[in-house]
């Protein structure tokens, strides 16, 4: 399967098999016009098969969005056809509006303006993220 | 101090130097009549309360303090759609300090976040309700001299009570406790509660739906009502708000020293012929809570007092 290479944007590669779409509907691409590539299961050495994404635009990702839905993705940011920075990003310890709070019974249900922030517990497979308000898990 | 959101944001230390500010005020209460002249409590109460408010209000009142406050939330700014911050903003012009109880959880984090003044939450909906954890420390102080090798009963809505939470996070700081958790099926302890406060620290505790059995166990035997505000579904409100109901016959399984809290108010959950023995502490801890206000509102407003 060939996706072309691209000139400026950036690659979101070593995402976990099936995190993908997930990651893709949170970074907001699918509210884009801009052009994506969204593959899923390609075969990988390290971890049997994986999910990748190249956007073909200089778009200002959110990296806490990567490290919430599958830390150790790597963000690679390419110039002009070629690799100038690659990121392995880890869990961040805040998310401010990447999801939002279900608790109906939160502050964030009524009062429309306020940030949807998360805080994270824990690390690794043992985390959890909680509304910093209610402190109910992100589901 | 810039706000008191949670029983956790008070260290221990910081516990103590209330405690003891609380037992100062008992003491010598005349020493304190004029710390708080000319200083201005808003009461900022969203939702029906008595005892709280009128606790903040006579604790303030008891400093030389005085009280601004709205009379209910329909005659607020609330009812026209203002937001929490904006009251909060707008309050913090009027007064030194505001007290906040709100339905939706968060809010009081909310105003602290917007105020420029010191907040303290006076509940926020199921959340938090640090001061009524307070009021449960100085009575279990006063009572039984220790906060440490306590074995704790906690009876009746541990699913929604927030006392409860706070209580059980607040006594997991000290060594050698044990929890006694009695509820219904449905309305157990929320997992995240066991796991945060007592199974992160490995701090014993076992689950029953039978008060009998675990009374003649308890150091403390804390009491909780089934409230309707924190169920969606009346049906389900009516099938377990008759869970556990204290009487002076079950109380013959109670040891001698053990004692009785409730952080009020009660509707049947004890029975009022339990009142008259020595160890129901629940009106006790009534009047702790104003004296632990009265020393959580000097701590938050920077005011000192020579102790004895």
């Amino acid at each position: 399967m060939n996706i072309d290479s691209i000139q400026n944007g950036i690659v979101i590669d070593h995402i976990s098999a099936g995190k993908g779409m997930k990651l893709y509907s949170l970074l907001g691409l699918d509210q884009t016009d801009l052009s994506v590539a969204m593959i899923r299961n390609v075969h990988s050495n390290k971890m049997g098969k994986k999910d990748i994404i190249k956007i073909d635009a200089d778009l200002n990702v959110n990296l806490d969005v990567i490290g919430y839905v599958d830390p150790g993705a790597t963000a690679n940011i390419i110039r002009d056809g070629v690799l100038v920075e690659k990121r392995t990003i880890g869990q961040p310890e805040f998310l401010t509006d990447v999801i939002r709070c279900k608790n109906p019974r939160c502050i964030t249900s009524t009062e429309q303006e306020l940030r949807h922030i998360f805080r994270r517990y824990g690390s690794g497979d043992r985390s959890i993220y909680r509304c910093v308000y209610c402190e109910t898990k992100a589901e | 101090m810039k706000a008191v959101i949670d029983i956790l944001d008070l260290s221990t230390e910081e516990i103590m130097e209330l405690i003891a500010t609380a037992q100062d005020i008992i003491a010598d209460p005349d020493k304190y009549a004029h710390a708080c002249d000319h200083k201005k409590l808003a009461t900022l109460f969203f939702e029906p309360s008595t005892r709280t408010r009128m606790s903040f209000e006579a604790a303030m009142y008891e400093l030389g303090g005085h009280v601004i406050s709205m009379s209910s939330a329909a005659s607020s700014s609330a009812a026209k759609g203002e937001s929490v911050a904006d009251t909060a903003k707008t309050i913090s012009c009027y007064a030194d300090i505001i007290a906040m109880r709100h339905p939706k959880e968060g809010a009081a984090l909310v105003a602290a976040t917007n105020a420029s003044i010191p907040v303290i939450n006076a509940g926020d909906g199921g959340h938090c309700h640090p001061t009524q954890t307070m009021a449960d420390l100085l009575t279990i102080y006063r009572e039984k001299g220790r906060f440490d090798n306590l074995t704790i009963g906690v009876c009746g809505d541990l699913k929604f009570g927030r006392t409860v939470h706070s209580l059980v996070g607040a006594m997991s700081r000290y060594p050698g406790n044990k929890f006694i958790l009695i509820s219904p099926e449905e309305l157990k302890l929320p997992s995240y509660v066991k796991q945060e406060h007592l199974k992160a620290k490995h701090i014993p505790y076992e689950q029953t739906t039978d008060l009998e059995k675990a009374l003649p166990k308890l150091d403390i035997l804390y009491m909780t009502r089934v409230q309707r505000e924190r169920f969606f579904n009346e049906e389900d409100y009516l099938r377990l708000k008759d869970s556990y109901i204290l009487t002076k016959d079950k109380m013959k399984g109670a040891p001698e020293n053990m004692i009785v809290m409730h952080p009020l108010p009660r509707v049947n959950e004890i029975s009022v012929a339990v009142d008259d023995d020595p160890r129901a502490a629940y009106f006790k801890q009534v009047l702790n809570g104003k004296y632990m206000r009265m020393a959580l509102i000097l701590k938050m407003l920077g005011i000192r007092v020579e102790k004895a």
